[in-house]
């Protein structure tokens, strides 16, 4: 659905994206990751038209995004990472400008509105000036204008940012119901860890570049990081963070008032063993226990290694 | 219904109901009207009062005369709104953080441009519209034809349409309004003092130089073609034709010939090209355009990159 090859944009002589790579089959969830100024809202403008490359190519939908920009256009509902509204519309005309802007005819949009609000949990505010909604209720509102013309993609930038948690798990629910609907969604975020249950592939980005690529699980078994384990003792918790360090299977301990975690390396008979072991050296243990290896682990593992991994 | 369908466009939709719900729409209309009605009553009392004290009579005379004071005063007032409605409408949506989103709708580059140019002009021939009762004043005195009215509202429709262009073609290509705005001012201040001070700049050396020399026949002289590019120019010989004769002209006299070209049509021709010219570059620029690449050159490219790569 979507596809870009050797992709590459300068501004000045500063590469901000350089020979990108990137395929997304049709009813994905991708997940675009990278530290801030990495390259992911460029990459994404080119991809709404906003923006032309300096070379290469990308594609959605098969048609080229500077050679039929108003065919992609068509088959796209961009997101911004950062928008503003026109306060002086109220929430339904906002919807009807937009979707008159993509010649949806007005009857259908009578229809159509109505159900969108009810997606986006706006029901209630379909009578008010758009200035007045909460900057959650914007966004979510802005999602709304982007399904308008059912596009097949949606090119989220940030959708969750700046927003509350309760906020942020409303947003993701309303993308798991656009992933139901079979859209093929790009999003990125800073918050992978809210997103890891949804996303069924990330791409990581970094100074440009695409440093790893793949199914979530992929690049987790890709990592050193096997596991990571959760250990609270009833005492002298940094006396046994210290002993685990020198254990064989371990990469890193981290300790704060939570308890200490183990990046471990080894499988289940390993991780057997470690725990007799630490029961064998005398300390009272609490719990000891996997906990998940998050995206944003992930995230942090692949990026501190930069793009040798 | 089917023909507002086509006629009124989302963007141009929108652009209305935005603009008539501020305050500052029908501020902005309030102070105008005050400011030309208060120029009126100005005129009207001082020659009534402080100018003729024999003769008390407003003949019709005095309402040409008033008719010229009103028409300027509206050029003047024109020149200054035209720019401050139109150098935001691009570079505001930018600052606002909604163009991006404007841009990926299925609207075309040249119905956003237009769409809000028309807009802009729809609202200041509202504006001029509104001043008609103050002019309404003159008709009772007479001196004035409705035909020489209507000319004059058509060139400033015109004017506005001018300085509209480019208040859009700046808004288009400056991403900050503060200097769409200043930079739209600034041209708006050539069109209309820079071209007059030319004017009388190079007439003054052109008839130094013509007296010097022996021979002193009456002729016409190129310098008129630059009063011709001012909208002061224009105006007066749209009152008086024969003012465009004497701008051509040297030295007091007669000629039988017509004068080259009247002036109003002079500036009509020229600044119709500058606001094709805007409107064109305006529509391009707006969104980015792909340069039609060469077949070789979109081949070569990715083989000059695998390449490099093959090297590292
Ligand atoms: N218009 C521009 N002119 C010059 N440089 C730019 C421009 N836009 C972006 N950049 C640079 O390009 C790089 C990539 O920016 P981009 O906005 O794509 O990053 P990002 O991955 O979206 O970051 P963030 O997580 O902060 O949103 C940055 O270093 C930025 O400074
Ligand atoms: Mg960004």
């Amino acid at each position: 659905m979507i596809d870009i090859q050797h992709l590459s944009k300068r501004y000045g002589n500063f590469d901000a994206l350089k020979d990108i790579n990137l395929y997304i089959p049709e009813g994905t969830v991708f997940g675009f990751v990278g530290p801030n100024g990495a390259g992911k809202s460029t990459t994404m403008s080119i991809l709404a038209t906003l923006m032309l490359p300096t070379s290469g190519i990308a594609k959605v939908d098969g048609f080229d995004v500077t050679q039929h920009p108003k065919e992609v256009r068509k088959r796209i509902g961009y997101m911004p990472d950062f928008f503003g509204v026109y306060d002086q519309l109220k929430t339904t005309e906002y919807l009807h400008f937009y979707g008159a802007s993509y010649n949806i005819p007005r009857g259908e949009r009578e229809k159509l509105i109505p159900q969108l609000l009810e997606l986006v949990n706006l029901s209630d505010k379909s009578d008010v000036y758009v200035d007045s909604l909460s900057r959650g209720m914007k966004q979510r509102l802005c999602l709304a204008r982007c399904l308008i013309h059912d596009p097949k993609v949606l090119i989220l930038d940030e959708p969750a940012s700046g927003l509350d948690p309760r906020a942020r798990i409303e947003m993701r629910e309303i993308l798991k119901e656009l992933k139901q609907m079979g859209k093929t969604i790009i999003i990125s975020s800073h918050i992978l860890p809210e997103l890891a249950e949804m996303v069924d592939e990330i791409g990581v980005i970094e100074h440009g570049q695409m440093v790893a690529q793949g199914r979530v699980a992929d690049i987790q078994s890709r990592l050193r990081v096997k596991k990571v384990l959760h250990v609270r003792a009833m005492e002298r918790e940094e006396e046994l963070a210290a002993r685990l360090q020198d254990e064989a299977m371990v990469s890193a301990v981290l300790s704060d008032n939570t308890g200490i975690h183990v990046h471990f390396g080894g499988g289940d008979l390993e991780q057997v063993q470690l725990l007799q072991k630490i029961i064998s050296w005398g300390y009272a243990v609490i719990s000891f226990h996997e906990a998940q290896t998050n995206l944003e682990d992930v995230f942090l593992e692949i990026t501190k290694g930069g793009p040798a991994v | 219904m089917n023909w507002s369908r086509k006629w009124i466009n989302p963007v141009l939709d929108k652009e209305f109901r935005l603009r008539m719900r501020t305050p500052r729409s029908s501020i902005s209309l309030l102070a105008y009207i005050l400011v030309l009605g208060l120029i009126a009553l100005g005129f009207i009392y001082i020659t009534l009062y402080l100018g003729n004290q024999g003769n008390q009579s407003f003949n019709s005379g005095a309402g040409r005369m008033m008719f010229y004071v009103l028409s300027f005063a509206q050029l003047v007032l024109i020149a200054f709104m035209a720019p401050a409605l139109t150098a935001g409408v691009i570079s505001g949506e930018r600052e606002k953080q909604t163009l991006s989103m404007l841009l990926t709708t299925q609207q075309s580059s040249s119905t956003i441009i237009l769409s809000k140019l028309f807009s802009s002009l729809s609202f200041m021939t509202l504006i001029i519209v509104a001043t008609m009762p103050i002019y309404s004043i003159v008709f009772l005195y007479g001196g004035i034809s409705l035909k020489q009215m209507i000319f004059i509202f058509l060139f400033y429709l015109f004017v506005m349409l001018l300085l509209g262009s480019l208040g859009v073609l700046f808004s288009t290509l400056f991403k900050r309004t503060m200097v769409a705005v200043i930079v739209t001012y600034g041209v708006a201040l050539c069109i209309f003092l820079l071209t007059g001070l030319l004017y009388l700049f190079i007439m003054s050396i052109v008839q130094r130089s013509y007296y010097s020399m022996p021979s002193t026949a009456t002729t016409y002289s190129f310098v008129g073609y630059i009063l011709g590019l001012n909208p002061a120019g224009a105006l007066i010989s749209l009152f008086e034709p024969s003012f465009s004769k004497q701008a051509f002209m040297l030295r007091n006299g007669n000629l039988n010939s017509n004068a080259p070209i009247q002036l109003w049509q002079e500036f009509v021709l020229v600044y119709s090209v500058v606001i094709i010219a805007s409107l064109w570059i305006s529509i391009r620029r707006i969104r980015p355009v792909a340069r039609r690449k060469s077949k070789d050159q979109d081949n070569q490219a990715p083989a000059l990159e695998t390449s490099a790569s093959d090297h590292s």
